[in-house]
């Protein structure tokens, strides 16, 4: 039944890894930039609200894939030469999935209330200890399930790499498909292979929210 | 330092181009049209089996919100576009793959049923919101379960839900973009397209850019009125 996926399981796994890597570098590079933004989105300095605000409304509004086209097209010039398509693809998903995960990231923040750290500090704590023990943890906590939603978003949307060449996994099983035409098999693999890494995720960030409802952390 | 890039901003409106990105928003609106119509009466369906008293019907509902959102919309795609013929069989599939135009159809199809994956969801959440005191007062009127969905409780979730259906009508055009992997030739399509041509690429994206945001911002005003049109008096907008 999976025959085409058999012979060439190899060359496509190869493409998953590709996405592995891809993901990694988007989540990494996103979820670090989206804590800047989100504390920008924040800031009571209008230089620094302005101007990130226009940002991430400004590319929450276009499309993924034009996002990679752009800078697909726009690098080599900053570049100065040629780059190659996965360095373009990694910033596009960092500049793109960063203003999302800053909105996560701006409502962590804003969900900690003034009272909470006035608690902190009458208890006799520093500002670090604070921030440290108290602010962050229960920020982090409250993030937590959006966190993991937007980053499997994330790596559902490495996907879109495939228009510039890049051969990560669904390139490689449409490159297979050419060759062997299995659509059924190797794209029902693909969608396979993709439910289950996602649907673990989905049920992991679930799991989160639930425990946080029921400590009234939410 | 580096190569030198001559800007041609001309590609932009110097024919064909100009008229190219303008038949590709044409396609874009299409196809988001008409999937939105898809998604929001199939969500709205998928969303209220989520509570049903069948058990079975539940199961269906919650399974298809999960695999349909558990899998990238480009492999849902890929996977209606070249195997959805093959799953009619062999003889009925080659007659598929001979309509015209079929890569739209499939596309609007695609769109549609995964975003109704999406509004379902919502529809749950708007539901969820609806204390159970009002589904027993519902039905302590004498309404069957039929009735009580049909004539209070859909119309009272979509009226709770507008904020985020809001949200999802403006991804489903963002979302539209993604149909160029088939070859539907929309807006992103078409600027890349261009490039093709005339290796202004970046010109071209830049334009199309420009034209997602004035889309996006009609899109908004247009949405904002419908949302002051449906809001429930006393409670607060977002």
């Amino acid at each position: 039944m999976f025959d085409a996926v058999a012979r060439n399981i190899g060359f496509l796994m190869g493409g998953f890894g590709v996405t592995l890597q891809l993901s990694f570098f988007a989540l990494t590079g996103g979820i670090a930039l989206g804590a800047l933004v989100g504390l920008g989105r924040i800031s009571k300095n209008k230089w620094i609200y302005r101007p990130i605000t226009l940002y991430v409304n400004f590319i929450r509004n276009l499309p993924l894939l034009l996002v990679i086209f752009w800078f697909y097209f726009v690098m080599p010039i900053i570049a100065g030469r040629p780059l190659n398509p996965f360095l373009s693809a990694v910033i596009a998903f960092i500049i793109f999935e960063a203003t999302y995960f800053g909105e996560i990231f701006r409502a962590g923040y804003q969900s900690i209330s003034k009272d909470l750290s006035a608690a902190a500090y009458s208890t006799g704590m520093t500002y670090t200890q604070t921030a440290r023990y108290i602010l962050v943890p229960i920020a982090f906590r409250r993030m937590l399930p959006s966190l993991i939603t937007q980053s499997i978003v994330t790596f559902q949307d490495t996907s879109l790499a495939f228009v510039i060449g890049l051969q990560e996994f669904v390139r490689r099983t449409s490159i297979v498909d050419n060759l062997e035409v299995r659509s059924i098999q190797l794209y029902g693999f693909v969608a396979i292979v993709f439910f289950i890494f996602c649907f673990i995720g989905s049920k992991i960030s679930r799991h989160f929210e639930e425990k946080g409802r029921k400590t009234g952390l939410l | 330092m580096g190569f030198a890039y001559d800007f041609d901003w001309g590609v932009l409106w110097r024919q064909p181009y100009g008229i190219w990105l303008l038949q590709g928003l044409w396609l874009t609106i299409k196809i988001g049209f008409l999937g939105w119509i898809i998604a929001f009466f199939w969500g709205i369906l998928i969303g209220t089996l989520r509570v049903t008293p069948w058990r079975w019907l539940r199961f269906f509902a919650s399974a298809y919100t999960e695999i349909f959102r558990n899998i990238p919309f480009l492999v849902q795609l890929f996977f209606w576009y070249y195997a959805g013929p093959m799953l009619f069989g062999e003889t009925f599939g080659r007659q598929i793959n001979q309509i015209v135009g079929l890569n739209f159809y499939v596309a609007v199809l695609a769109l549609g049923l995964y975003t109704a994956s999406r509004v379902a969801e919502h529809m749950r959440a708007g539901f969820a919101s609806i204390s159970p005191d009002q589904y027993q007062a519902v039905l302590s009127t004498g309404m069957t379960q039929y009735q009580m969905y049909r004539y209070v409780i859909i119309p009272y979730a979509l009226r709770i839900i507008t904020p985020p259906l809001t949200t999802e009508f403006l991804t489903i055009f963002k979302n539209s973009s993604v149909a160029m992997t088939i070859g539907v030739a929309e807006l992103t399509f078409m600027s890349y397209r261009i490039d093709a041509e005339t290796f202004h690429g970046l010109e071209a994206t830049t334009g199309a850019m420009a034209i997602y945001l004035v889309l996006g911002l009609t899109v908004v005003r247009v949405m904002s009125i419908v949302e002051n049109r449906f809001k429930i008096p006393g409670m607060v907008g977002r």
